[in-house]
Parts: C-alpha cells; structure tokens; sequence
C-alpha cells in the first residue's frame, strides 16, 4: 500500500482522468484524436489510467496528413498494438483523392486540408464528443476555449457564444450531427507535460530527442529534408543536431537546435526557452495574428 | 523569474530548480470587475514585468498594437486574443495564463467585464481562490463591480485583492484610495469576505503592481505580485474546492468491470479522504456498505487524498452505477427533492415559476422544475427583494423540484455537492450556476469590518 504524493502533477493528472471519465460516460460514441505528439501520447497514457483494467471505450483516431516523420508513424502502430486498442487513420490523401479538398501541390503544407479530414471521419462515424490534447498555454485563441468546446453542425468554433462552464461539471449534451471537443490537459503547460513524462516514464517518438539530421531553413525555421521538403534553389541543406519541440504536418513543423538527448535535459532546456513552442517550431501559426483562431473557427483541432 | 507557463530566463530555473517547481505551492485567481476598468491591461501588465512571456509572444504583442496604431504595447493584447476582442478593445471570454514566480504557481483566470458576458465571469471565478477585484479609481465601485464581487463571493471567493487602478488619472490623491476603501469595506462586510486589501495602482503605467514606486508615499502596503504571492492558496489550488474537514464524498462517475468478475466504482474524491475499511452509504438508495479497497492504476491504497481519482472496491454486491454518491455513513449529504437554491441565470428568457429544465449535479443528470422564483438579489443596496422571474445575469433564489432524489450539501459546507448547474432542455444551453442554500449575506451593514488584513 502507498499514498498517492499529492502535488501538482498529481492533481492535474487526477483532473485529466475525471474529465476522461466524465465525456466518456456522457457521450454515445467518443473517440480520442491522436497526432502522435507528446501531447496525445500523455493523453493517451492518461487514457489508459482512467479506465484499465477494462479497454478503452472509445477509439483512437489520427488524421494523417501523408506528411509524416516515419518515426512518428512506427511510434504509434508500436503503441497501439501495445495496448491493444483500435486505430482509425483518416487519411487526408483520401481527402484529396476523392476530391474533398484541392491538392496543394507537393510539399505545401495539408496542415489546414485536415480540418476536412477531420469534419468527416466525424461524421462518417457519428462521433458525438473528440478527445484532444491542446493546452490553452499553446496560443491565445486556445488560452479562451472551455475544457468542453462545443461544435455546431459544421464543426465550428464560436468563441462569442460558448457554454458557462462552472466547477467541474462538464456540460456536454448535443444534438444530432453536433459535437463537442474534450481536452483534458487545458490547465497542463509544456513544463508540466515534460515533467509528467519524466515522473511516467511515457514513451515519445524519438525525433523529441537530439538528433543528427539533414534540415533546410526556410523561414527562419529548420525544416526536416524528406520527400515532400527539398531545398530550393537559393537553399542548402546542412546537417545539424536537432529536435523537435512538437509534431506536425512535416511541412510545417520547424526543428529546434538542440542537444538535449534525456527527459530530463529537455526539461532543462525548456525552463529557459525564450520563444514559445508554437512560436519556435509552426508555420501554420505565422499567417495571420488570428491564424489559430481561424483554423479553430473552422473545425480544426 | 521561473519559467512554466510562460518564461523563462535561465538564472530563474536557477533560483527555483527546475526539479521543485512541480511540487511548488499553487494559487489559482481571476480578474474581476466591471468592463474598462483595466483587468486585462493589469493582468498584462502582471505578465510582462514578470517575464512571464516568451520573445515571440512579446513580439506578436508590440505587432499587433502598431497594426492599431496603438503607440505604446497594448498590454491587454496579451490576454485578449480573439480578433472580436482587438478590434473592440473589451474581453469577451475568460482567458487562462499560467505563471509562476520562485515563490509560487499561478493560474489566472482573465474574466470580461462587460454585463452580457457574466456568464464568463462566473465561469473563471467558479475555480478561483481569490479574486482580483480591479477598480476604476474615478468612477468607483459601479453596478457591474458589485455584480461581480457579488458572484465571487457567493462562489466562495473569500479572499479579495481590490485594485484601485488608474491612480494615474487622479494624480495618486490618497483621498480617491480611501473613499475606494471605504465601499470595499463596506461590500466586504455585507458579502461576509472574510480577507481583503485595497492597492493603489496604475496598470498602465504599473506602478504598485510588480514593482514598488514612488507615486503613493502614503501607501505602505504590499504590491500586487507580494499580495498574491502571500494569499493563502485556498481549496481549488488542491482540485477540489471544499475547505472543510468532514465526511468523504466520491461521486460515481463509471463502472470499472474486472475481469475475472467484480465491480469497481470510479470518480474523484472530495469533501474528506477516503480510506480503506471505511464504512460508507450509497445515496440516493441508502444502503451500507464498507470500502474494502482503494484502487488506482498504480496500486492500492490506504487513502485516497481529496482531488484524487480513484476506483472504490466494495464489500457488498450492489446495483451501483454513475450518478450515485458514496458518502461516509458517519457524515452523509441530505437526499433531497425539493431544493431551495441560488442561482446566477444566464439566458436571455426569463426564469419562471413552472420552468422545467434539467439539472447536473455532480455526475447525475436528471430533469427539474423550478417551483418557485423566491426572490431577486439586489447588487446595488445587497438585499433580496420579492420577484416573480429572473432576467439575464440576475442572481436569485429559487425552489426546484428534481425528478429524482439528490444527494446535497448546502454549497457553503462543499462546492462539489451543493452545486450544479441548469441546461436548457431544447438548446442544451447551460443557463444556470446553482449553489445549494440562501445566498451568504451577512446580516446588515458593517459594524466595524471582519478581520480587516492591512489597509493602510
């Protein structure tokens, strides 16, 4: 027998696994969206500690871009299979393919196209609630949304009409063809969730650590050299000793310059960053002061 | 400075120690008071003498206020960061910061002022433990200040940290302070806030609220920042919201089937620890039972502590499921139908006598009917007064009928067990924030104020 230390961490984490078990009670068929991040691995992890030793009643879902760090692709499969639950992937190529969306081209970013991947696997399976891993410490349109986000009919965000949302009851009734999304992390910041992982021990995909890698920088961000980024005609790739700080669309998702090789290196390095994590690593988030905002408004994650 | 949310420099993880700051004390606040009085700026203003924000954040900031034309940074862009907020210049939904200084944590629940957005108030003020009341030192306390003050302390808020802003603006004339002081003190009394101190500050300028000044030599007491970092951090800081020593609650949220057989009931603790061996009633339905095991993913334990989340193991095989409440049989909850309660109503059609809606209550929802409206609270003169209905944003109190029995505290004795909230049963709008009981007055005017903590 022990006593659970109660702290800080303790505390969010035992809040993550009641709002878990809240939407998932509440809601006829909900289902956890996953990136592969650290962000939905912790999520994940907290998943699993709220309802073992049962399954997971809820699937889990990744919008896949077809842009994807091919260490993030095994890392999930590997996880998935580990813990034996069900794996959806809505597939953006499908987007396209069935002409859902406009092919951008080759190597432009689908980080905005999954808003329409996401919008219909949720209709196609009739989810009614979509757990998701964002912090409102990520940006300041996220800093406003309630822990139960509603979405109309087409998925969108209103941030002028949003439900009260006293205490801890979780209001999450909708109608049919509505949804509400669920983020269990809102009050976690990127210490905290490194911190978890530390105390945890939660896996992460290896490009979180320092690496040596063949990056171009375009846009005062180091873009990782793959299939869909090439170095332009005024660029050079270099080799460089990096990691990153989030995962995304690879596209649009920048490396940082670190050595960080351990948890608890990063855990250092992230107590005296000077630029945000979205700031330092998304170009997503660069297109307009509102970007977030816009893309939530839409649908998006 | 530390870092966690927002900073870092990297002589603060030296001051702190990256490896203290998860177990570092919490205090979670909201900023309160009526629109244009300079919440957001103050909060702003909190933020970035702190160092609490990142280069790009401060650079996206200085961008946004030159788009506007705005000379100097607009310190309020650094919480109101919806396009509608900028281009109005007002708040329009709470927005939740995150700092921490070598001396504590903090979550900063930024609310809009203005009287449509109430409803937003209440929700960033429900899981404060002190309220940052900010004050426009040349209009004083106006109706919407003690709507909000109102809200905070009906909510539990027992600690006020009243800001006398703008001091600017009435060249730091002591006698502006004091005549603020003088109605806090007499709003303090009548809301029975047991804590509270008057700081004159100017958010703009910031003046008093990290750093000391010279403007306000009369002024002796502590700054914002040293105010905040010495407040007690109160019950919410811990999960749960009820201060008290009492009788465990855990509200079942979900069925854990084992396999092999067996039944395990999931939720949160509150009102009490909850221990092993420990004998507990089953409510609504009354049966007892003894707890004969505390389970967590990691492993048993003896206690579960309040705001921890755990399953329950127990001695007798019962048709228990989510909506039910263990109770500690020696300090059980009413079980209740007919509810007398305060409300905050929220919704553009007007509370009635006859009104069916559908209540939550901790993890049970069931529909009601709202017997009668009781009566109407007056902001201004702090009485109730007769009413038939209530319109938006008033706060009242009203008799309801549930359609099943519920397992009540009075919202005074626990914030989890006496409150719920109301739902619309055709848009499922959340159009109430109910507290169980009267609404918390103390009996009529001050006569010589509460434990008054240093008001110069």
């Amino acid at each position: 027998m022990t006593q659970p230390k109660v702290d800080h961490l303790a505390l969010l984490e035992s809040h993550a696994i009641f709002v878990l078990r809240e939407v998932a009670a509440e809601s006829e068929r909900p289902v956890l969206l996953f990136s592969g991040g650290k962000d939905s691995a912790v999520l994940l992890h907290l998943a699993v500690k709220a309802f073992r030793p049962g399954g997971l009643p809820f699937p889990i879902m990744h919008v896949d871009t077809g842009h994807n760090f091919p260490e993030v692709v095994k890392f999930r499969d590997e996880l998935v299979a580990r813990l034996g639950e069900r794996l959806i992937v809505a597939s953006v190529q499908e987007s396209i393919d069935r002409g859902r969306v406009p092919d951008p081209g080759p190597g432009a970013s689908r980080n905005r196209l999954q808003t329409t991947t996401l919008l219909d696997a949720i209709a196609e399976h009739g989810f009614d609630a979509c757990f998701g891993g964002a912090r409102r410490d990520e940006d300041k349109a996220r800093a406003k949304e309630r822990v139960l986000s509603f979405r109309d009919t087409f998925g969108q965000w209103d941030p002028k009409r949003q439900r009260p949302e006293l205490w801890h009851l979780y209001q999450g009734r909708v109608q049919p063809g509505e949804h509400v999304r669920a983020f269990p992390l809102s009050d976690w910041t990127e210490l905290d969730i490194w911190q978890y992982i530390a105390r945890e021990g939660v896996v992460l995909p290896d490009i979180y650590f320092a690496h040596r890698r063949s990056v171009v920088e375009r846009d005062g961000m180091l873009l990782a050299v793959s299939d869909w980024v090439t170095p332009g005609p005024e660029e050079t790739a270099r080799e460089e000793t990096v990691r990153f700080r989030t995962v995304g669309d690879a596209t649009c998702t920048g490396a940082v310059r670190s050595t960080a090789r351990t948890v608890a290196q990063i855990i250092d390095e992230i107590a005296s960053a000077r630029v945000s994590e979205r700031g330092a690593t998304r170009a997503d988030d660069r297109f307009s002061e509102t970007a977030m905002e816009d893309r939530k408004r839409e649908g998006y994650f | 400075m530390t870092p966690s949310a927002g900073t870092g420099t990297s002589e603060a993880s030296q001051a702190a120690g990256v490896s203290e700051l998860s177990g570092m004390d919490l205090l979670r606040f909201a900023a309160v008071g009526s629109v244009d009085d300079g919440k957001s700026t103050l909060i702003g203003r909190l933020l970035y003498d702190t160092r609490q924000l990142f280069e790009d954040q401060v650079a996206a900031v200085e961008a946004a206020s030159a788009r506007r034309g705005i000379g100097e940074v607009d310190l309020s862009f650094i919480t109101d960061g919806l396009r509608a907020e900028r281009e109005q210049g007002i708040t329009i939904d709470v927005a939740y910061r995150y700092a921490a200084t070598p001396k504590r944590k903090f979550v900063i629940a930024d609310c809009p002022g203005h009287v449509q957005y109430t409803r937003n108030m209440a929700t960033g003020a429900s899981t404060a433990d002190l309220a940052l009341v900010v004050v426009d030192v040349v209009n004083g306390l106006r109706e919407q200040t003690r709507r909000h003050a109102c809200i905070a302390a009906l909510l539990g808020v027992s600690q006020f940290v009243v800001c006398a802003n703008k001091m600017d603006l009435v060249d730091w004339d002591e006698a502006a302070y004091a005549a603020i002081a003088a109605e806090v003190e007499a709003l303090a009394a009548r809301l029975d806030v047991p804590t509270w101190r008057v700081i004159p500050v100017s958010a703009l300028h910031g003046d008093y609220v990290v750093e000391r000044s010279d403007a306000a030599p009369w002024y002796a007491g502590p700054t914002v920042l040293e105010a905040l970092e010495e407040a007690p951090a109160g019950a919410w800081a811990s999960g749960h919201g009820t201060e008290r020593a009492g009788g465990a609650r855990l509200p079942v949220q979900w069925v854990l089937r084992r396999p092999g057989g067996g039944r395990s009931y999931a939720g949160m603790v509150n009102g009490g620890p909850l221990r092993a061996g420990e004998d507990v009633v089953v409510l609504p339905e009354g049966w007892r039972t003894t707890v004969t095991g505390v389970e967590t993913y990691d492993g048993p334990l003896d206690e579960a502590a309040v705001g921890i989340s755990v399953s329950v193991d127990l001695a007798d095989d019962l048709d228990v499921s989510r909506g039910d409440l263990l109770a500690a049989a020696s300090d059980p909850p009413e079980v209740l139908r007919d509810i007398t309660a305060t409300v905050c109503w929220f919704s553009d059609r007007p509370l009635r006598g006859g009104d069916r809606l559908r209540v939550k209550h901790t993890t049970r929802s069931t529909p009601a009917r709202v017997s009668t409206v009781l009566g109407r609270l007056d902001v201004n003169r702090l009485e109730v007064e007769p009413a038939a209905e209530l319109a938006n944003n008033d706060i009242g109190t009203v008799q309801l009928t549930t359609a099943v029995p519920l397992a009540v505290d009075p919202y005074r004795k626990d914030r989890i067990t006496g409150s719920f909230v109301l739902v619309d049963e055709g848009t499922n709008a959340t159009v109430a924030a109910g507290m169980v009981g009267e609404p918390h007055l103390a009996p009529g005017l001050p006569q010589g104020a509460a434990s008054v903590t240093a008001t110069p």
